[in-house]
């Protein structure tokens, strides 16, 4: 007997690229890119970004710093979704995300601090409304939820954007929170900086789905796939997402294609695990270095503005790096002075003992 | 009058607060429609609308991180999670980062919100609904963990969460939820959070309880009293930070204490009202600390409950052996 069973749905995942690894177009700009000194900006951004990464590995290497995730190949991603959103907008980010929060006001000595180990650096002087970075994977995608449910019952013009990591994909988390986001339309966008390794677990033993955009399908949200090297493609798609999330028309799923061309954190040594040959052949698909060819291309850039630009970018870092040796510790009361609102009474004794021992430095 | 039950006074409490500060939302599972499985919101929504009490997806973490997002938007959410056995699936959110929001920005973001949770064994609940597990919330810096012993205290008590700018972790005793009704006049006055609450008031012996066990120990007190032994009854109510100092108070007075918990005894909060009492308080005790509590088990389902809570006679008998010292 021959049983009979009928297609009752049938879903896509789309796919976006606009400069290939060797910069050349492929389909026309979009219309938000056609002012190519915008393109020249996002460049700048994602130049910026690479010489901050490479100064913090720098600087923990020297003992300066304390673990640092690189994010060394994923400039394309933190400036696409910065350049992307309104600043009144609310980032929720993870500990990758530091291209998108240099876009959004935060300063560069404020990561630094972070990573050095101070509270203070989460404490964002030019940008009261995001969220700090987020460590425990993927959790960041459910307070985030919680900010978007308040922006829409206040009925605000704005729109949460969040990243996770491949591996956070995994986690009950990232599908809880697609879920809410799709069934009470939230204002939210979900980005996945799909760099191919969770530390030493690649892509291909978080989950045998053909993509990770794909998981919004189970959710009800629109999904798409985006080469996360290519900063155009991310900023277009972000944008989109984010404007059709302000619009009123719910959330999107983003999965960035990209390679994490680093170790996980300077904790880390990615040789234990992944071969030199693969790392070599994602090295050619460089974000930087393709706008930088696509713009050799059009002609509107030469090596006497990359010298310039590469020498900017090496004082703004090295001032953020004075500005962040310059600020002098915490004082230790500092642990009890931000746990509530109001130091309660039981915890007087305690920290009275540490001014005894310690003082108010 | 308005005498009513301890759930009846938590939906007083609730309509309170939702009327008179319109940044208040109430959700959870069940919630809405059916007004939470113990009723305590019931007619919320309808009175107040979806947009302001509302159902959820079935997911605790998100609840939180539900709760914990809103919250830093300059609303004031109060979650419910259904049962405390299963807001363990939340304690990501909770721990790593409601309790911690304002210290890891230094006060720039801050979670004040409101996780209710009914907890406590003796209803003859499914496994799983009976957990008292307050101890792994006390442990834990930047929370506050508020237990309710009456309907007056749950009303008073839950005013004051609502309205408190920090992260609170609200159990509910489900055994007391229907046993008693007192009047409860809706002022909308709240109660300090932080501080015990001197039941009775006694000479010879401290009791020192909270949660559903007060039941218990209140009778028990009475019980003495005609056996001519006058007993403290002190509910603690605020589990985190701990008012040690109303407990020193009494026990120097009484010198002698017996504490009573319906969770299990190891690294329970009676342990640590234990030590606090001898690091301050040994100089005072004229006996032991006692301390009565569920034995170091499973809680058991509904067959076996009434062996493993506290008993009246086991509370007695302590009390018996702490005024044996002379």
């Amino acid at each position: 007997m021959e049983i009979t069973q009928k297609i009752i749905a049938e879903f896509e995942v789309k796919y976006i690229q606009f400069l290939d690894p060797q910069g050349n177009l492929l389909q026309d700009l979009p219309n938000s890119l056609q002012d190519i000194k915008k393109v020249v900006e996002l460049y700048r951004a994602m130049v910026e970004t690479r010489e901050f990464d490479a100064k913090a590995i720098l600087l923990q290497r020297t003992g300066k710093l304390g673990t640092y995730p690189s994010i060394l190949g994923q400039e394309a991603i933190g400036v696409g979704i910065g350049a992307a959103m309104r600043l009144n907008d609310i980032f929720c980010p993870y500990y990758r995300d530091c291209g998108t929060q240099f876009w959004r006001g935060v300063k560069m000595s404020e990561i630094l601090l972070y990573w050095g180990g101070d509270e203070r650096g989460s404490n964002f002087v030019n940008n009261k409304q995001d969220f700090p970075i987020c460590v425990p994977v993927a959790s960041q995608t459910l307070y985030a939820v919680g900010v978007a449910a308040a922006i829409k019952l206040k009925k605000e013009p704005r729109v949460v954007v969040t990243a996770v990591g491949d591996g956070g994909t995994s986690r009950g988390d990232f599908y809880e929170a697609i879920n809410l986001a799709g069934v009470w339309q939230l204002p939210i966008v979900f980005i996945i900086n799909n760099n191919q390794w969770a530390i030493s677990v690649p892509r291909s033993q978080q989950t045998l789905a053909f993509t990770l955009a794909q998981k919004g399908i189970a959710a009800g949200i629109y999904n798409e796939q985006v080469d996360g090297n290519d900063v155009i493609a991310m900023y277009y798609a972000v944008q989109k997402a984010v404007e059709k999330a302000r619009n009123g028309q719910g959330p999107s799923l983003i999965e960035a294609l990209t390679y994490r061309l680093s170790d996980h954190t300077t904790a880390d040594d990615a040789k234990r695990y992944r071969s030199v040959e693969e790392l070599e052949k994602h090295r050619l698909e460089d974000p930087i270095l393709r706008l930088y060819q696509y713009l050799l291309l059009k002609k509107v850039w030469n090596e006497k503005e990359e010298n310039n630009l590469k020498e900017k970018a090496a004082n703004k870092v090295q001032l953020a790096v004075e500005e962040y040796f310059g600020i002098k510790p915490d004082s230790p009361l500092a642990m009890f002075d931000h746990l509530y609102a109001k130091l309660p009474d039981a915890l007087v004794i305690q920290r009275e003992e540490v001014s005894r021992l310690f003082g108010d430095l | 009058m308005n005498t009513i039950n301890l759930i009846e006074a938590i939906n007083q409490a609730l309509v309170y607060e939702l009327s008179n500060d319109p940044t208040v939302v109430v959700f959870g599972e069940d919630v809405g429609i059916n007004g939470g499985v113990f009723r305590a919101t019931t007619n919320l929504q309808m009175q107040f609308g979806k947009e302001r009490v509302f159902d959820t997806p079935l997911a605790e973490n998100m609840i939180a991180g539900l709760a914990i997002g809103m919250a830093t938007q300059g609303l004031k959410p109060v979650a419910e999670i259904q049962f405390m056995g299963f807001i363990y699936a939340a304690i990501d959110q909770i721990i790593s980062h409601a309790s911690r929001l304002r210290n890891r920005t230094r006060g720039r973001l801050s979670c004040p919100i409101v996780i209710r949770t009914p907890f406590g064994a003796g209803i003859h609940a499914p496994e799983h609904h009976s957990e008292s597990t307050e101890a792994i919330f006390a442990h834990i810096p930047g929370l506050r963990v508020v237990v309710p012993s009456s309907p007056a205290r749950a009303y008073g008590l839950l005013l004051a969460a609502i309205r408190d700018v920090d992260p609170v972790i609200f159990l509910e005793p489900t055994r007391l939820y229907r046993l008693a009704k007192q009047e409860v006049p809706d002022t909308g006055d709240a109660l300090p959070l932080d501080v015990c609450f001197i039941l009775r008031t006694g000479k010879d012996i401290t009791l020192v309880s909270w949660g559903a066990m007060i039941h218990e120990t209140l009778k028990v007190a009475e019980y003495l009293s005609t056996i001519g032994i006058e007993a403290e009854v002190i509910d603690v109510a605020t589990l985190k930070p701990l008012d040690i100092k109303t407990i020193l108070n009494s026990v120097e007075r009484t010198g002698r204490c017996v504490i009573v918990h319906e969770a299990t005894k190891t690294c329970g909060v009676g342990a640590e009202i234990a030590a606090l009492l001898a690091e301050f308080g040994l100089t005072f005790l004229l006996a032991p600390i006692q301390r009565v509590t569920a034995f170091d088990v499973i809680v058991p389902l509904s067959k076996l409950e009434h062996y493993y809570l506290p008993t009246e006679e086991r509370i007695i008998q302590a009390v018996k052996k702490a005024m044996e010292f002379t």
